[in-house]
Protein backbone atom coordinates (compact mmCIF):
# COMPACT_ATOMS: atom_id res chain seq x y z
CA UNK A 1 0.00 0.00 0.00
CA UNK A 2 2.64 2.50 1.19
CA UNK A 3 4.24 4.26 -1.92
CA UNK A 4 7.63 6.09 -2.49
CA UNK A 5 8.13 9.66 -3.07
CA UNK A 6 10.51 10.62 -5.98
CA UNK A 7 10.94 14.62 -5.87
CA UNK A 8 13.06 16.14 -8.40
CA UNK A 9 13.96 19.73 -8.32
CA UNK A 10 11.10 21.44 -6.59
CA UNK A 11 10.75 25.12 -6.31
CA UNK A 12 7.61 26.58 -4.08
CA UNK A 13 6.54 30.22 -4.08
CA UNK A 14 4.39 32.35 -1.86
CA UNK A 15 4.03 35.16 -4.51
CA UNK A 16 7.14 36.42 -5.37
CA UNK A 17 8.49 35.53 -2.69
CA UNK A 18 10.33 31.76 -3.33
CA UNK A 19 10.20 30.16 0.15
CA UNK A 20 12.50 26.76 -0.93
CA UNK A 21 14.42 25.89 -4.49
CA UNK A 22 15.37 22.88 -6.17
CA UNK A 23 15.06 20.05 -3.88
CA UNK A 24 15.34 16.57 -4.69
CA UNK A 25 14.65 13.75 -2.60
CA UNK A 26 13.74 10.30 -2.51
CA UNK A 27 11.60 8.60 0.31
CA UNK A 28 11.09 4.96 0.72
CA UNK A 29 7.92 3.39 1.27
CA UNK A 30 7.01 2.19 4.46
CA UNK A 31 10.01 4.43 6.21
CA UNK A 32 9.94 7.38 8.11
CA UNK A 33 11.78 10.41 7.30
CA UNK A 34 12.75 12.95 9.64
CA UNK A 35 12.45 16.84 8.57
CA UNK A 36 14.81 18.70 10.23
CA UNK A 37 16.16 22.89 10.19
CA UNK A 38 15.93 25.93 11.99
CA UNK A 39 12.12 27.87 12.03
CA UNK A 40 11.93 29.46 8.53
CA UNK A 41 14.37 27.22 6.48
CA UNK A 42 11.12 25.43 4.58
CA UNK A 43 10.58 22.53 6.15
CA UNK A 44 6.89 22.79 6.30
CA UNK A 45 6.51 24.25 2.80
CA UNK A 46 7.84 21.36 1.50
CA UNK A 47 6.24 18.85 3.26
CA UNK A 48 3.21 20.72 2.43
CA UNK A 49 3.80 20.13 -1.26
CA UNK A 50 4.15 16.73 -0.85
CA UNK A 51 -0.20 16.87 -0.78
CA UNK A 52 -0.60 19.98 -2.86
CA UNK A 53 -1.54 21.89 0.42
CA UNK A 54 1.04 24.44 -0.26
CA UNK A 55 -1.57 26.22 -3.25
CA UNK A 56 -3.88 26.50 -0.81
CA UNK A 57 -2.27 29.06 0.62
CA UNK A 58 -2.82 32.76 -1.85
CA UNK A 59 -0.31 33.04 -4.22
CA UNK A 60 1.31 29.91 -3.21
CA UNK A 61 2.61 27.59 -6.52
CA UNK A 62 4.83 25.50 -7.39
CA UNK A 63 7.27 24.23 -10.28
CA UNK A 64 8.94 20.86 -10.46
CA UNK A 65 8.02 17.21 -10.13
CA UNK A 66 6.74 14.91 -7.29
CA UNK A 67 6.06 11.48 -8.37
CA UNK A 68 4.00 9.32 -6.09
CA UNK A 69 5.62 5.26 -7.60
CA UNK A 70 5.40 6.70 -11.22
CA UNK A 71 2.46 9.23 -10.92
CA UNK A 72 3.30 12.93 -10.80
CA UNK A 73 1.23 14.89 -8.27
CA UNK A 74 1.93 18.12 -10.40
CA UNK A 75 0.96 16.16 -13.77
CA UNK A 76 -1.60 17.87 -16.40
CA UNK A 77 -4.59 16.81 -15.77
CA UNK A 78 -4.10 16.03 -11.34
CA UNK A 79 -6.92 16.90 -9.42
CA UNK A 80 -5.67 18.15 -5.75
CA UNK A 81 -8.26 16.74 -4.02
CA UNK A 82 -7.56 13.21 -4.91
CA UNK A 83 -3.62 13.78 -4.28
CA UNK A 84 -5.23 15.08 -0.53
CA UNK A 85 -7.17 11.58 -0.38
CA UNK A 86 -3.87 9.56 -1.24
CA UNK A 87 -1.41 11.47 1.11
CA UNK A 88 -2.76 12.06 4.52
CA UNK A 89 -1.62 15.05 6.69
CA UNK A 90 -1.37 15.81 10.57
CA UNK A 91 -1.08 19.15 11.58
CA UNK A 92 0.97 20.97 14.84
CA UNK A 93 -2.11 21.78 16.42
CA UNK A 94 -4.73 18.91 16.90
CA UNK A 95 -7.49 20.01 14.73
CA UNK A 96 -10.43 17.76 15.14
CA UNK A 97 -13.75 18.66 13.51
CA UNK A 98 -15.14 20.54 16.86
CA UNK A 99 -18.68 19.98 15.90
CA UNK A 100 -18.24 16.30 15.37
CA UNK A 101 -18.44 13.49 17.66
CA UNK A 102 -15.27 11.41 17.97
CA UNK A 103 -16.62 8.57 15.60
CA UNK A 104 -17.59 10.87 13.29
CA UNK A 105 -14.23 12.59 13.05
CA UNK A 106 -13.16 9.39 12.37
CA UNK A 107 -15.57 8.62 10.04
CA UNK A 108 -15.10 11.88 8.48
CA UNK A 109 -12.83 11.28 5.33
CA UNK A 110 -14.53 7.67 4.49
CA UNK A 111 -17.93 9.64 4.51
CA UNK A 112 -16.48 11.94 1.59
CA UNK A 113 -14.86 8.99 -0.51
CA UNK A 114 -17.76 7.07 -0.72
CA UNK A 115 -20.57 5.21 0.62
CA UNK A 116 -20.17 2.87 3.42
CA UNK A 117 -22.58 0.89 5.35
CA UNK A 118 -22.98 1.07 8.69
CA UNK A 119 -21.36 -1.66 9.83
CA UNK A 120 -18.04 -1.17 7.43
CA UNK A 121 -17.86 2.24 9.36
CA UNK A 122 -18.08 0.78 12.50
CA UNK A 123 -15.20 -1.63 11.85
CA UNK A 124 -13.10 0.89 9.84
CA UNK A 125 -13.42 3.44 12.90
CA UNK A 126 -12.68 1.03 15.17
CA UNK A 127 -9.85 -0.79 13.27
CA UNK A 128 -8.25 3.25 12.57
CA UNK A 129 -8.94 4.38 16.29
CA UNK A 130 -6.78 1.00 17.27
CA UNK A 131 -4.31 2.41 14.83
CA UNK A 132 -3.63 5.20 16.98
CA UNK A 133 -3.60 3.41 20.07
CA UNK A 134 -7.07 5.64 21.50
CA UNK A 135 -9.24 2.60 21.18
CA UNK A 136 -9.21 2.13 24.44
CA UNK A 137 -9.81 5.46 26.17
CA UNK A 138 -12.83 6.37 23.59
CA UNK A 139 -14.54 3.33 23.15
CA UNK A 140 -17.29 4.29 25.45
CA UNK A 141 -17.89 7.57 24.32
CA UNK A 142 -17.37 7.72 20.60
CA UNK A 143 -20.57 9.64 20.55
CA UNK A 144 -18.92 12.71 22.56
CA UNK A 145 -17.45 15.56 20.82
CA UNK A 146 -13.83 14.75 19.77
CA UNK A 147 -12.88 18.81 20.93
CA UNK A 148 -13.70 16.95 24.73
CA UNK A 149 -10.39 14.87 24.57
CA UNK A 150 -7.25 16.43 25.85
CA UNK A 151 -4.58 17.41 23.53
CA UNK A 152 -2.64 14.38 23.19
CA UNK A 153 -5.79 12.33 22.75
CA UNK A 154 -6.50 14.80 20.48
CA UNK A 155 -3.78 14.47 18.07
CA UNK A 156 -3.76 10.66 17.69
CA UNK A 157 -8.05 11.55 16.98
CA UNK A 158 -6.00 13.09 14.09
CA UNK A 159 -4.07 10.31 13.16
CA UNK A 160 -7.09 8.03 13.18
CA UNK A 161 -9.20 10.49 11.00
CA UNK A 162 -6.09 10.37 8.65
CA UNK A 163 -5.34 6.85 8.48
CA UNK A 164 -8.86 5.64 8.43
CA UNK A 165 -8.97 6.41 4.65
CA UNK A 166 -5.63 4.22 4.16
CA UNK A 167 -3.66 6.65 2.42
CA UNK A 168 -0.30 6.05 0.69
CA UNK A 169 1.89 8.55 2.50
CA UNK A 170 1.17 10.30 5.92
CA UNK A 171 2.28 13.71 6.41
CA UNK A 172 3.26 15.01 9.73
CA UNK A 173 3.82 18.33 10.75
CA UNK A 174 5.76 18.89 13.96
CA UNK A 175 2.46 17.08 15.10
CA UNK A 176 4.26 17.16 19.20
CA UNK A 177 4.90 20.53 19.27
CA UNK A 178 2.00 20.92 21.40
CA UNK A 179 2.10 18.44 23.54
CA UNK A 180 3.54 17.33 26.24
CA UNK A 181 6.17 15.03 26.53
CA UNK A 182 3.95 11.62 27.45
CA UNK A 183 1.26 12.01 25.17
CA UNK A 184 4.80 12.96 22.82
CA UNK A 185 6.14 9.36 23.55
CA UNK A 186 2.90 7.98 22.68
CA UNK A 187 2.68 9.62 19.35
CA UNK A 188 6.36 8.29 18.97
CA UNK A 189 5.31 5.03 19.71
CA UNK A 190 2.87 5.21 17.25
CA UNK A 191 4.52 6.24 14.56
CA UNK A 192 6.96 3.23 15.16
CA UNK A 193 3.90 0.79 14.82
CA UNK A 194 2.65 2.99 11.60
CA UNK A 195 5.67 2.96 9.32
CA UNK A 196 4.76 -0.90 8.60
CA UNK A 197 1.45 0.02 6.85
CA UNK A 198 2.59 3.79 5.41
CA UNK A 199 5.28 6.12 4.43
CA UNK A 200 6.18 8.41 6.69
CA UNK A 201 7.14 11.85 7.03
CA UNK A 202 7.49 13.89 10.01
CA UNK A 203 8.93 17.76 10.38
CA UNK A 204 10.44 18.31 13.62
CA UNK A 205 12.52 21.18 15.80
CA UNK A 206 12.79 18.57 18.24
CA UNK A 207 16.40 16.58 17.05
CA UNK A 208 15.99 13.94 19.56
CA UNK A 209 12.56 12.92 18.22
CA UNK A 210 13.97 12.91 14.86
CA UNK A 211 16.74 10.48 16.19
CA UNK A 212 14.45 8.49 17.93
CA UNK A 213 11.82 8.04 15.20
CA UNK A 214 13.14 7.59 11.99
CA UNK A 215 14.95 5.86 9.69
CA UNK A 216 15.98 8.82 7.37
CA UNK A 217 16.84 12.59 8.31
CA UNK A 218 16.78 15.24 6.01
CA UNK A 219 18.46 18.57 7.38
CA UNK A 220 17.31 22.06 5.50
CA UNK A 221 19.16 25.19 5.69
CA UNK A 222 18.58 28.83 4.62
CA UNK A 223 21.59 30.01 2.58
CA UNK A 224 21.33 33.41 4.29
CA UNK A 225 18.88 35.13 5.42
CA UNK A 226 16.35 36.30 2.59
CA UNK A 227 17.18 33.12 0.07
CA UNK A 228 15.12 31.10 -0.48
CA UNK A 229 15.37 27.12 2.28
CA UNK A 230 17.09 24.18 0.44
CA UNK A 231 17.77 20.77 1.32
CA UNK A 232 21.49 20.48 2.62
CA UNK A 233 21.52 16.65 2.91
CA UNK A 234 19.81 13.20 3.84
CA UNK A 235 21.16 10.11 5.12
CA UNK A 236 20.40 7.53 6.91
CA UNK A 237 19.56 9.22 10.72
CA UNK A 238 22.45 6.95 12.68
CA UNK A 239 24.98 8.74 10.14
CA UNK A 240 23.27 12.18 10.00
CA UNK A 241 23.46 12.17 13.96
CA UNK A 242 26.70 10.68 14.31
CA UNK A 243 29.07 11.70 11.16
CA UNK A 244 27.01 13.99 8.82
CA UNK A 245 28.73 14.59 5.68
CA UNK A 246 28.05 18.23 5.90
CA UNK A 247 29.93 20.73 8.32
CA UNK A 248 26.46 23.02 8.51
CA UNK A 249 24.35 19.21 9.72
CA UNK A 250 26.63 18.48 12.32
CA UNK A 251 27.25 22.27 13.50
CA UNK A 252 23.31 22.61 13.73
CA UNK A 253 22.75 18.91 15.52
CA UNK A 254 25.62 19.90 18.06
CA UNK A 255 23.92 23.12 19.08
CA UNK A 256 26.96 24.97 17.18
CA UNK A 257 24.67 26.56 14.64
CA UNK A 258 24.39 30.45 14.28
CA UNK B 1 -9.13 60.51 51.70
CA UNK B 2 -7.66 62.82 53.43
CA UNK B 3 -10.02 63.26 56.62
CA UNK B 4 -6.56 62.55 58.88
CA UNK B 5 -4.40 65.78 57.69
CA UNK B 6 -6.34 68.72 59.29
CA UNK B 7 -3.96 68.32 62.78
CA UNK B 8 -0.33 68.25 62.14
CA UNK B 9 -0.02 65.20 64.55
CA UNK B 10 -0.73 61.51 63.46
CA UNK B 11 -4.03 60.22 65.04
CA UNK B 12 -3.67 57.19 67.53
CA UNK B 13 -3.68 54.33 65.54
CA UNK B 14 -7.21 52.75 66.30
CA UNK B 15 -8.60 49.49 64.40
CA UNK B 16 -9.71 50.51 60.46
CA UNK B 17 -13.71 49.90 60.64
CA UNK B 18 -15.00 47.98 58.22
CA UNK B 19 -15.78 50.34 55.66
CA UNK B 20 -12.35 51.94 55.69
CA UNK B 21 -10.60 48.22 55.34
CA UNK B 22 -13.19 47.83 52.68
CA UNK B 23 -11.64 50.75 51.05
CA UNK B 24 -8.17 49.96 51.36
CA UNK B 25 -8.68 46.59 50.10
CA UNK B 26 -9.92 48.37 46.53
CA UNK B 27 -6.75 50.50 47.09
CA UNK B 28 -6.56 54.34 47.20
CA UNK B 29 -9.29 56.08 44.80
CA UNK B 30 -8.55 58.77 42.75
CA UNK B 31 -10.96 61.63 41.54
CA UNK B 32 -11.19 60.32 37.96
CA UNK B 33 -11.89 56.71 38.97
CA UNK B 34 -15.01 58.09 41.30
CA UNK B 35 -16.07 60.04 38.60
CA UNK B 36 -16.34 57.43 36.06
CA UNK B 37 -17.76 55.35 38.66
CA UNK B 38 -20.25 57.26 39.44
CA UNK B 39 -21.09 57.79 35.90
CA UNK B 40 -21.16 54.48 34.69
CA UNK B 41 -22.97 53.21 37.65
CA UNK B 42 -25.71 55.83 37.05
CA UNK B 43 -26.26 55.21 33.46
CA UNK B 44 -26.55 51.58 34.47
CA UNK B 45 -29.59 52.45 37.15
CA UNK B 46 -30.59 55.16 34.44
CA UNK B 47 -31.35 52.52 31.73
CA UNK B 48 -33.03 50.28 34.44
CA UNK B 49 -35.21 52.95 35.40
CA UNK B 50 -36.02 53.71 31.38
CA UNK B 51 -36.90 50.13 31.04
CA UNK B 52 -39.05 49.69 33.99
CA UNK B 53 -40.84 52.12 33.44
CA UNK B 54 -41.82 51.25 29.57
CA UNK B 55 -42.85 48.41 30.58
CA UNK B 56 -44.78 49.83 33.46
CA UNK B 57 -47.15 51.99 31.54
CA UNK B 58 -47.34 49.40 28.09
CA UNK B 59 -48.54 46.79 30.93
CA UNK B 60 -50.38 49.48 32.46
CA UNK B 61 -52.49 50.69 29.51
CA UNK B 62 -52.77 47.57 27.73
CA UNK B 63 -54.38 45.96 30.72
CA UNK B 64 -56.88 48.58 30.82
CA UNK B 65 -57.83 47.96 27.43
CA UNK B 66 -57.83 43.97 27.65
CA UNK B 67 -59.97 44.28 30.84
CA UNK B 68 -62.52 46.78 28.81
CA UNK B 69 -62.47 44.27 25.50
CA UNK B 70 -65.78 42.62 25.19
CA UNK B 71 -64.63 40.02 22.73
CA UNK B 72 -61.48 37.74 23.43
CA UNK B 73 -58.60 39.40 22.75
CA UNK B 74 -56.33 36.29 21.53
CA UNK B 75 -59.08 34.98 18.86
CA UNK B 76 -61.35 37.79 18.32
CA UNK B 77 -61.14 38.62 14.41
CA UNK B 78 -62.34 42.14 14.70
CA UNK B 79 -60.42 45.47 15.55
CA UNK B 80 -63.33 47.96 16.85
CA UNK B 81 -62.15 50.15 19.37
CA UNK B 82 -64.98 52.70 18.89
CA UNK B 83 -68.40 50.42 20.05
CA UNK B 84 -68.77 50.44 23.86
CA UNK B 85 -67.52 47.76 25.11
CA UNK B 86 -64.59 47.31 22.57
CA UNK B 87 -64.63 44.40 20.59
CA UNK B 88 -60.54 43.38 19.57
CA UNK B 89 -58.51 41.00 19.03
CA UNK B 90 -55.15 40.06 18.36
CA UNK B 91 -55.07 36.72 15.83
CA UNK B 92 -55.37 38.50 12.56
CA UNK B 93 -52.35 40.77 13.58
CA UNK B 94 -49.90 37.69 14.80
CA UNK B 95 -50.83 35.92 11.99
CA UNK B 96 -49.99 38.34 9.21
CA UNK B 97 -46.75 39.33 11.37
CA UNK B 98 -45.90 35.64 11.86
CA UNK B 99 -46.32 34.63 8.08
CA UNK B 100 -44.90 37.59 6.50
CA UNK B 101 -42.00 37.21 8.74
CA UNK B 102 -41.70 33.31 7.92
CA UNK B 103 -41.60 33.80 4.23
CA UNK B 104 -39.15 36.60 4.58
CA UNK B 105 -36.97 34.18 6.69
CA UNK B 106 -37.18 31.54 3.95
CA UNK B 107 -36.25 33.30 1.78
CA UNK B 108 -33.54 35.68 3.17
CA UNK B 109 -31.37 33.14 5.07
CA UNK B 110 -30.80 30.96 2.43
CA UNK B 111 -29.83 33.41 -0.11
CA UNK B 112 -27.71 35.79 2.59
CA UNK B 113 -25.85 32.61 3.90
CA UNK B 114 -24.85 31.77 0.01
CA UNK B 115 -23.94 35.31 -0.50
CA UNK B 116 -22.01 35.29 2.46
CA UNK B 117 -20.52 32.51 1.51
CA UNK B 118 -19.62 33.55 -2.31
CA UNK B 119 -17.94 36.50 -0.75
CA UNK B 120 -15.60 34.88 1.86
CA UNK B 121 -15.05 31.54 0.05
CA UNK B 122 -15.48 31.74 -3.49
CA UNK B 123 -15.16 34.92 -5.06
CA UNK B 124 -11.50 37.01 -5.50
CA UNK B 125 -10.66 39.23 -3.07
CA UNK B 126 -10.89 42.29 -5.31
CA UNK B 127 -14.76 41.51 -6.08
CA UNK B 128 -15.51 40.62 -2.61
CA UNK B 129 -14.48 43.97 -1.15
CA UNK B 130 -16.80 45.89 -3.45
CA UNK B 131 -19.92 43.53 -3.38
CA UNK B 132 -19.74 43.40 0.40
CA UNK B 133 -19.78 47.20 0.41
CA UNK B 134 -23.17 47.38 -1.59
CA UNK B 135 -24.69 45.62 1.02
CA UNK B 136 -23.70 47.20 3.66
CA UNK B 137 -25.25 50.32 1.55
CA UNK B 138 -28.42 48.19 1.06
CA UNK B 139 -29.05 48.17 5.15
CA UNK B 140 -28.40 52.27 4.94
CA UNK B 141 -31.68 52.90 2.55
CA UNK B 142 -34.74 53.96 4.96
CA UNK B 143 -37.75 51.41 5.13
CA UNK B 144 -39.74 54.10 3.73
CA UNK B 145 -37.82 54.20 0.63
CA UNK B 146 -37.89 50.17 0.39
CA UNK B 147 -41.86 50.86 0.87
CA UNK B 148 -42.31 52.80 -2.23
CA UNK B 149 -39.98 50.88 -4.41
CA UNK B 150 -42.34 47.94 -3.08
CA UNK B 151 -45.56 49.87 -3.92
CA UNK B 152 -44.28 51.03 -7.11
CA UNK B 153 -41.87 48.92 -8.96
CA UNK B 154 -41.91 45.35 -7.10
CA UNK B 155 -45.82 44.95 -7.00
CA UNK B 156 -46.31 46.11 -10.20
CA UNK B 157 -44.01 43.61 -11.42
CA UNK B 158 -45.61 40.63 -9.32
CA UNK B 159 -48.25 39.91 -11.35
CA UNK B 160 -46.53 37.58 -13.82
CA UNK B 161 -44.90 35.49 -10.27
CA UNK B 162 -48.61 35.42 -8.78
CA UNK B 163 -50.35 34.08 -12.16
CA UNK B 164 -47.33 31.39 -12.55
CA UNK B 165 -47.89 30.19 -8.76
CA UNK B 166 -51.51 30.13 -8.91
CA UNK B 167 -51.19 27.70 -12.38
CA UNK B 168 -48.81 25.22 -11.07
CA UNK B 169 -49.51 25.58 -7.15
CA UNK B 170 -53.03 26.83 -6.77
CA UNK B 171 -54.47 23.79 -6.00
CA UNK B 172 -52.76 24.15 -2.55
CA UNK B 173 -55.24 27.09 -1.58
CA UNK B 174 -52.40 29.17 -0.06
CA UNK B 175 -50.70 29.90 -3.49
CA UNK B 176 -54.47 30.75 -5.31
CA UNK B 177 -55.00 34.06 -6.54
CA UNK B 178 -57.80 35.73 -8.04
CA UNK B 179 -55.99 38.77 -9.76
CA UNK B 180 -56.23 41.24 -7.65
CA UNK B 181 -53.66 43.45 -7.29
CA UNK B 182 -50.63 41.76 -5.88
CA UNK B 183 -50.26 43.91 -2.45
CA UNK B 184 -50.43 40.65 -0.37
CA UNK B 185 -48.66 38.92 2.00
CA UNK B 186 -46.35 37.55 -0.45
CA UNK B 187 -45.53 40.54 -1.21
CA UNK B 188 -44.82 41.72 2.07
CA UNK B 189 -42.89 39.02 2.43
CA UNK B 190 -40.66 39.02 -0.06
CA UNK B 191 -39.66 42.92 0.04
CA UNK B 192 -38.76 42.21 4.07
CA UNK B 193 -36.79 39.43 2.75
CA UNK B 194 -34.36 41.67 0.83
CA UNK B 195 -34.83 44.02 3.29
CA UNK B 196 -33.36 41.78 6.28
CA UNK B 197 -30.98 40.68 3.42
CA UNK B 198 -28.14 42.89 4.28
CA UNK B 199 -27.71 42.42 7.91
CA UNK B 200 -28.39 38.19 7.33
CA UNK B 201 -25.24 38.57 5.27
CA UNK B 202 -22.78 40.93 6.98
CA UNK B 203 -22.86 38.92 10.18
CA UNK B 204 -22.81 35.66 8.51
CA UNK B 205 -19.77 36.24 6.53
CA UNK B 206 -18.07 38.09 9.73
CA UNK B 207 -18.91 34.53 11.25
CA UNK B 208 -17.67 32.66 8.08
CA UNK B 209 -14.38 35.23 8.38
CA UNK B 210 -13.39 33.62 11.32
CA UNK B 211 -13.87 30.04 10.53
CA UNK B 212 -10.15 28.96 11.99
CA UNK B 213 -7.84 27.53 9.08
CA UNK B 214 -7.06 24.79 10.79
CA UNK B 215 -10.74 23.68 10.73
CA UNK B 216 -10.23 24.02 6.93
CA UNK B 217 -7.06 22.82 6.65
CA UNK B 218 -8.39 19.75 8.44
CA UNK B 219 -10.94 19.16 5.84
CA UNK B 220 -8.86 19.83 2.81
CA UNK B 221 -6.05 17.33 3.88
CA UNK B 222 -8.88 14.70 4.34
CA UNK B 223 -9.62 15.55 0.60
CA UNK B 224 -11.84 17.74 0.74
CA UNK B 225 -13.63 19.16 -2.47
CA UNK B 226 -14.50 23.32 -1.63
CA UNK B 227 -17.67 22.09 -0.80
CA UNK B 228 -17.11 19.50 1.19
CA UNK B 229 -14.57 21.73 3.43
CA UNK B 230 -17.82 24.50 3.49
CA UNK B 231 -20.05 21.82 4.82
CA UNK B 232 -17.56 19.81 6.97
CA UNK B 233 -15.72 23.06 8.75
CA UNK B 234 -17.49 26.54 7.91
CA UNK B 235 -21.09 25.90 7.97
CA UNK B 236 -21.01 23.75 11.52
CA UNK B 237 -18.47 26.85 13.04
CA UNK B 238 -20.97 29.19 11.53
CA UNK B 239 -24.03 27.93 13.14
CA UNK B 240 -25.36 29.67 15.70
CA UNK B 241 -23.42 32.74 14.44
CA UNK B 242 -26.01 32.76 11.04
CA UNK B 243 -28.70 31.63 13.70
CA UNK B 244 -27.90 35.07 15.78
CA UNK B 245 -27.78 36.99 12.72
CA UNK B 246 -31.34 34.85 11.76
CA UNK B 247 -32.48 36.25 14.50
CA UNK B 248 -31.28 40.15 14.10
CA UNK B 249 -33.13 39.51 10.72
CA UNK B 250 -36.13 38.32 11.99
CA UNK B 251 -36.30 41.09 14.85
CA UNK B 252 -36.39 43.77 11.95
CA UNK B 253 -39.14 42.14 9.86
CA UNK B 254 -41.54 41.15 13.21
CA UNK B 255 -41.33 45.14 13.70
CA UNK B 256 -41.19 46.37 10.15
CA UNK B 257 -44.02 48.89 10.02
CA UNK B 258 -43.67 51.57 7.10
CA UNK B 259 -42.67 49.33 4.41
CA UNK B 260 -45.44 46.73 5.34
CA UNK B 261 -47.58 49.72 5.79
CA UNK B 262 -47.18 51.04 1.99
CA UNK B 263 -47.16 47.48 0.57
CA UNK B 264 -49.82 45.77 2.40
CA UNK B 265 -53.77 46.85 1.67
CA UNK B 266 -54.93 45.67 4.68
CA UNK B 267 -58.15 44.34 6.11
CA UNK B 268 -58.88 42.53 9.09
CA UNK B 269 -59.35 39.01 8.04
CA UNK B 270 -57.49 35.99 7.95
CA UNK B 271 -56.91 34.64 4.57
CA UNK B 272 -55.84 31.27 3.24
CA UNK B 273 -54.20 32.69 0.15
CA UNK B 274 -50.84 34.60 0.48
CA UNK B 275 -51.84 35.62 -2.91
CA UNK B 276 -55.24 37.40 -1.85
CA UNK B 277 -54.47 41.22 -0.48
CA UNK B 278 -55.76 41.70 3.48
CA UNK B 279 -54.51 40.62 6.61
CA UNK B 280 -52.23 42.90 8.71
CA UNK B 281 -49.55 42.88 10.87
CA UNK B 282 -48.85 44.36 14.61
CA UNK B 283 -46.61 47.19 13.76
CA UNK B 284 -48.53 47.66 10.72
CA UNK B 285 -51.80 48.09 12.24
CA UNK B 286 -50.43 50.10 14.93
CA UNK B 287 -49.16 52.86 12.44
CA UNK B 288 -51.98 53.11 10.64
CA UNK B 289 -54.64 53.51 13.85
CA UNK B 290 -53.04 55.32 15.93
CA UNK B 291 -53.25 58.91 14.28
CA UNK B 292 -56.88 58.66 14.40
CA UNK B 293 -57.73 56.79 17.90
CA UNK B 294 -59.31 57.22 20.75
CA UNK B 295 -58.11 56.62 24.42
CA UNK B 296 -59.49 53.66 24.38
CA UNK B 297 -58.31 52.81 20.75
CA UNK B 298 -54.68 53.77 21.66
CA UNK B 299 -55.05 51.27 24.85
CA UNK B 300 -55.67 48.41 22.31
CA UNK B 301 -53.25 49.03 20.09
CA UNK B 302 -50.45 49.41 23.02
CA UNK B 303 -51.90 45.93 24.22
CA UNK B 304 -50.88 44.48 20.95
CA UNK B 305 -47.66 46.20 20.79
CA UNK B 306 -46.80 44.09 23.99
CA UNK B 307 -48.16 41.04 22.11
CA UNK B 308 -45.46 41.54 19.29
CA UNK B 309 -42.94 42.46 22.50
CA UNK B 310 -43.81 39.04 23.50
CA UNK B 311 -43.32 37.43 20.72
CA UNK B 312 -39.99 39.55 19.62
CA UNK B 313 -38.70 37.65 23.01
CA UNK B 314 -39.83 34.14 22.52
CA UNK B 315 -38.01 34.22 19.16
CA UNK B 316 -34.52 35.15 21.00
CA UNK B 317 -35.45 32.96 23.95
CA UNK B 318 -36.08 29.81 21.17
CA UNK B 319 -32.81 31.02 18.93
CA UNK B 320 -30.76 30.98 22.52
CA UNK B 321 -31.51 28.01 23.20
CA UNK B 322 -30.47 26.37 20.17
CA UNK B 323 -27.26 27.86 19.77
CA UNK B 324 -27.19 26.55 23.70
CA UNK B 325 -28.14 23.07 23.01
CA UNK B 326 -25.19 22.39 21.08
CA UNK B 327 -22.43 24.60 23.21
CA UNK B 328 -20.36 21.32 24.12
CA UNK B 329 -19.49 20.92 20.13
CA UNK B 330 -19.58 24.81 19.81
CA UNK B 331 -16.20 25.48 18.05
CA UNK B 332 -15.42 28.35 20.79
CA UNK B 333 -13.12 25.62 23.10
CA UNK B 334 -11.36 24.51 19.81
Amino acid sequence: MAKRIDVSGLTAYYGSHKAIEDISMTVEPRSVTAFIGPSGCGKSTFLRTLNRMHEVTPGGRVEGKVLLDAEDLYGAGVDPVSVRREVGMVFQRPNPFPTMSIFDNVAAGLRLNGNYKKSELNDIVEKSLKGANLWNEVKDRLNKPGSGLSGGQQQRLCIARAIAVEPKVLLMDEPCSALDPISTLAIEDLIGELKDRFTIVIVTHNMQQAARVSDRTAFFNLAAVGQPGRLVEIDDTERIFSNPSVQATEDYISGRFG
Amino acid sequence: MDITTTTDVPPPASPPSLTERKRAARGATRPGDRIFLGLSRGSGILLLVIMAAIAVFLTYRASLAISRDHGNFLTTFEWNTNLNPPVFGIAVLAFGTIVSSVIAMAIAVPVAVAIALFLTHYAPRRLSGPIAYVIDLLAAVPSIVYGLWGALILVPHLRGLYGWLDTYFGWTGILSWEEGAPRTMLAVGILLAIMILPIITNVSREVFRQVPRMHEEAALALGATRWEVIRMSVLPFGRSGVISASMLGLGRALGETMAVATVLSPDYDIHASLLNPGGGTFAQNIAGKFGEASEQGRDALIASGLVLFVITLLVNGAARAIIARRKEYSGANA
